[in-house]
C-alpha cells in the first residue's frame, strides 16, 4: 500500500513546488508571434535582434516565435489567447485593429506610456503609418515592419526595347506603353509588366484606385465605396494591361513567384511590396531600379505592412516589459538595421537620419523609394469584419482579371457583399 | 452463481479494456460533434457580446449562400476526379512493381516518395512547376512549341491542376495496400489459370480484382476521407481562388472560422459535412460490403 501510494503523492507534491512564486529575480518572461510576409532568411534577423537586446536588457527574456505570414500568425495569436496562452505582444497586420479590438484582446499603448520621453516615441513615428493602428485618436499599433508597393524596373530590358533605362513609368498611359514597347521587342518572349492578383489582390487593387483619387473605405472602418466610378475605371485600366495592351498575362498572377519572374526576366516591371527590395538586389543579375507607382490623377499606394500589438492579457511588469522592447526595436538604430536587411521601410524620421541608414541610401538609392512615396500614401484597407470585406473585393479582381465578369459587375457584386458583412456596423 | 460473476467479470473485464479507446474516441471526435452541432445554432455576439440563439437560422444562410454551393460542387468535382483516378493509378502501379522486373525496389521507392513528402512542401514545389513563366510544365510545352498555360489562375483549369497534383500525392500510398494485398495472394490461383489457359486481363477481372475488393473499400474510404480533409495544398497554391474556382469544403470552414471570426457558420458547415459523409459511408459499407470476400 506504501509503495503504491507515494508516487502519486510525490508527483503532486513536484507539481506544488514546481509551480512556486516567481521571485523577483527571475527575468520577466515575453512571448511574442511574428509573421515573415516576404522573402529572405528574416527569422535569422530577428533572433539576432532578439539575442542582442536580451544581451542590453538581462532582466528580460523574450520568446519570438515564426507563425507563418500574417493570416497564420493571427489565427496562432487568437488561438493561443483562447487557450488560455496569450502572448504579451505580437506583431500583426496592420489592418487586424478592428477585429482585435471587437475581440476584445488588445490595449492601447497611451494606457502603458508613462514617461514624458516614451510619450515623444509615440509620436515619432511617421504620420503615414500610424493611420492604420489609431481610432478615435488612442494608438493601437506601432509600426515595425512596414510597406509600400513599388515598382521594379529591368533596365536592361527597357533598354533592349529602345527605351530610356533611367526613366522609370509616370503615368498609366507611360506604364502601357513602355510595358507593350517591351512586349513587342522581345518578340513576345518578355512580359512588360507584372501586377500580382493572388495573395493580396485588394492592397493593389487599392493603390490602382488611390491613383485614380479614390479612397475605398471611410475612416472608422463601418463603410466601403467599391462600386464608385473612379475605383471602376481603376478596375478596368488594371484588366486592360493584359486585355488592351496585352502587356501583362492572362489570369492572375502569383504573388509567391512573381519575384521569381522578374529575376528570371520573364517581366520588365512588377509591382511588389518593398518588403522585397533586399531579396531583389542579392538575386538579380542585371540593372534594375526601383520607382514610385505611376499615377493617373494623383501619385499614391496603401501602406502594408505588420504592427506591433500589445495584449490585453499581461500583468503589469510584462506589459513595461513589452513596451520597452518595442521601443528598442523602433529605436532609430534597430529601424535602420531592419530597413538595410529587408528593404521594409525605416519606421520614423529618426531612422533616416542614422548614419547606417543614410550611407545606405547613398550606396543604394531605391531604398529611398518607399519613404518619399509615403507622402502619397493612404492607409491600407481596413474595416470591421475585415476579412470577409477583403474577400469580396478579392474575389472582384480575381473574377475581372480572368475574365469571368466585367468590372463594373464585379464590383457591385462586392459592394453587395461588403455591406451585408458591415451592415450591423453602420453608425 | 458463480457462473454469473465470472460472466458478469468478464463484461466488465471487457468495458474497461475498451475505456482507453472509447475516452479517445469520445473526447476527439463524440463531443467535438456534438458541440459543433450547438455552436451552429448560435449567431456571433456583436462587438464582444456573448453568442446568441438562433435555431435553424444559421442554416437557412447556408442555403442562400452561393459560394456555399459553389464550394460544394468544387468538392464534388474535385472528389470524383480524384478518388477513381488515384485508386485506378495505384492498382496499375501496384500490379506493375508486383512483376518480377529489373530495379523493381527503386520503382517502388520512386513510386512512394511523394506520399512521405509533406503537403505544404509538395505544394510549394508544384507552385513552382505551375508557374506560367518560369514553371518546368510551361517551359516543356513551350520547347514543344505549344503556348503555355496559366494553369493556377485561369479559372477553368485551376481545380484539374489542383486534382492533378493530389493525385500524385496519393496514389503511392494507396499503392502500398495493393502492394501488401497483391503479395498475400496465393500463387496456386495464377498456376490453376495458367493451366487452364486463361487471358492475362480476364485472371485479373475475375480473380484478382475481386479478391482486392476488402483493400479496394479501404482505399476507397481513405480517398473519399482525404478528398474532404486535405486542404494544405490550397493554402499555398490558390488560396480557394480565383474567385472560389479552387475553393473547397474545409478550406471555407478554416476561412470562415479564422478569417472572418465567424467560428458558428464554420459550426453549421462542419455540420452538414459530418452529414454527408455519413450518408456516403453508410450507403458504401451497405452496398459494398455485400460484394467483398473476407477471407
Amino acid at each position: 500500500m506504501r509503495a503504491r501510494l507515494s508516487f502519486p503523492l510525490t508527483a503532486l507534491a513536484a507539481g506544488l513546488l514546481a509551480a512556486g512564486p516567481v521571485t523577483a529575480d527571475d527575468p520577466v518572461e515575453l512571448t511574442l508571434y511574428y509573421p515573415i510576409a516576404v522573402g529572405g532568411a528574416l527569422t535569422e534577423v530577428i533572433d539576432g535582434l532578439v539575442d542582442q537586446f536580451e544581451a542590453e536588457h538581462p532582466d528580460i527574456s523574450v520568446d519570438a516565435i515564426y507563425a507563418g505570414n500574417y493570416d497564420d500568425t493571427r489565427v496562432r495569436v487568437m488561438s493561443a489567447i483562447e487557450a488560455g496562452d496569450a502572448p504579451q505582444l505580437s506583431v500583426l497586420f496592420s489592418i487586424d485593429l478592428y477585429d482585435l479590438l471587437e475581440q476584445d484582446a488588445i490595449i492601447a499603448f497611451d494606457e502603458v506610456v508613462e514617461t514624458d520621453e516614451e510619450r515623444e516615441w509615440l509620436d515619432g513615428f511617421y504620420p503615414g503609418l500610424m493611420e492604420n493602428g489609431q481610432l478615435d485618436g488612442m494608438t493601437y499599433g506601432i509600426p515595425f515592419q512596414r510597406s509600400t508597393i513599388v515598382l521594379y524596373w529591368n533596365k536592361d530590358a527597357f533598354e533592349a526595347a529602345g527605351l530610356d533605362p533611367e526613366t522609370p513609368p509616370e503615368t498609366w498611359d507611360d506604364m502601357a506603353r513602355m510595358a507593350a514597347a517591351v512586349r513587342d521587342a522581345s518578340g513576345g518572349d518578355q512580359w512588360g509588366v507584372m501586377v500580382p492578383s493572388t495573395g493580396y489582390p485588394y492592397w493593389m487593387f487599392q493603390a490602382f484606385a488611390f491613383q485614380n483619387g479614390h479612397r475605398l473605405m471611410s475612416e472608422d472602418g463601418t463603410e466601403v465605396y467599391f462600386d464608385d466610378p473612379a475605383a471602376i475605371e481603376a478596375l478596368e485600366y488594371w484588366v486592360s494591361l493584359a486585355t488592351e495592351h496585352d502587356a501583362m498575362p492572362d489570369g492572375t498572377i502569383e504573388w509567391g513567384t512573381l519575384r521569381q519572374n522578374f529575376i528570371e526576366q520573364s517581366t520588365a516591371m512588377m509591382w511588389h511590396t518593398t518588403g522585397n527590395l533586399t531579396a531583389v538586389r542579392n538575386e538579380a543579375d542585371f540593372d534594375f531600379g526601383v520607382a514610385m507607382l505611376p499615377m493617373k490623377t494623383q501619385r499614391g499606394s496603401p501602406t502594408g505592412g505588420g504592427n506591433f500589438y500589445l495584449f490585453k492579457d499581461a500583468d503589469e511588469a510584462e506589459q513595461r516589459a513589452a513596451l520597452t522592447f518595442i521601443r528598442w526595436m523602433t529605436d532609430p538604430e534597430r529601424a535602420a538595421a531592419w530597413s538595410i536587411e529587408t528593404g521594409y521601410m525605416g519606421v520614423s524620421p529618426a531612422a533616416y537620419e542614422t548614419e547606417a541608414l543614410r550611407d545606405y541610401i547613398e550606396s543604394f538609392p531605391p531604398a529611398a523609394v518607399a519613404r518619399d512615396q509615403l507622402e502619397h500614401s493612404t492607409a491600407e484597407l481596413s474595416t470591421y469584419q475585415g476579412g470577409r470585406v477583403r474577400r469580396a473585393l478579392d474575389n472582384a479582381v480575381q473574377a475581372a482579371l480572368t475574365g469571368q465578369m466585367a468590372p463594373a459587375e464585379a464590383l457591385a457584386q462586392a459592394q453587395r457583399e461588403a455591406d451585408a458583412a458591415l451592415r450591423r456596423y453602420a453608425r | 452463481m458463480d457462473r454469473m460473476n465470472a460472466h458478469r467479470r468478464m463484461q466488465l473485464y471487457g468495458a474497461l479494456l475498451l475505456l482507453p479507446a472509447a475516452v479517445l474516441l469520445a473526447t476527439f471526435a463524440y463531443l467535438p460533434t456534438i458541440a459543433t452541432l450547438i455552436n451552429s445554432l448560435f449567431l456571433p455576439g456583436f462587438r464582444g457580446a456573448p453568442t446568441e440563439f438562433v435555431g435553424l437560422e444559421n442554416y437557412r444562410l447556408l442555403v442562400e449562400d452561393s459560394t456555399f454551393w459553389r464550394v460544394a460542387g468544387n468538392n464534388l468535382i474535385y472528389a470524383l476526379g480524384t478518388i477513381p483516378t488515384s485508386i485506378a493509378l495505384a492498382l496499375a502501379m501496384a500490379l506493375f512493381v508486383n512483376a518480377r522486373l529489373p530495379g523493381r525496389g527503386f520503382v517502388r521507392m520512386a513510386y512512394f516518395t511523394p506520399t512521405i513528402l509533406p503537403m505544404i512542401a509538395a505544394a510549394n514545389i508544384w507552385m513552382f512547376f505551375y508557374a506560367p513563366q518560369i514553371g518546368l510544365f510551361n517551359k516543356l510545352l513551350g520547347a514543344l512549341g505549344l503556348s503555355g498555360v496559366n494553369w493556377l489562375g485561369d479559372p477553368g483549369v485551376a481545380l484539374t491542376s489542383v486534382i492533378v497534383m493530389t493525385v500524385w500525392k496519393e496514389a503511392g500510398f494507396f499503392m502500398i495496400f495493393y502492394l501488401a494485398a497483391l503479395q498475400g495472394m496465393p500463387p496456386e490461383l495464377r498456376e490453376a489459370a495458367d493451366l487452364e489457359g486463361t487471358s492475362r486481363w480476364s485472371f485479373f477481372w475475375r480473380v484478382t480484382f475481386p479478391l482486392l475488393m476488402p483493400t479496394t473499400l479501404f482505399v476507397l474510404i481513405n480517398a473519399l476521407i482525404n478528398a474532404v480533409r486535405v486542404v494544405d495544398h490550397l493554402f499555398i497554391l490558390t488560396k480557394g481562388g480565383p474567385n472560389n474556382a479552387t475553393n473547397l469544403l474545409l478550406y471555407y470552414v478554416y476561412e470562415n472560422a479564422f478569417s472572418f471570426f465567424d467560428r458558428t457558420y464554420a459550426a453549421t458547415i462542419t455540420v452538414v459535412i459530418l452529414l454527408v459523409l455519413a450518408i456516403v459511408a453508410t450507403v458504401k459499407f451497405a452496398i459494398l460490403d455485400r460484394r467483398t470476400h473476407y477471407q
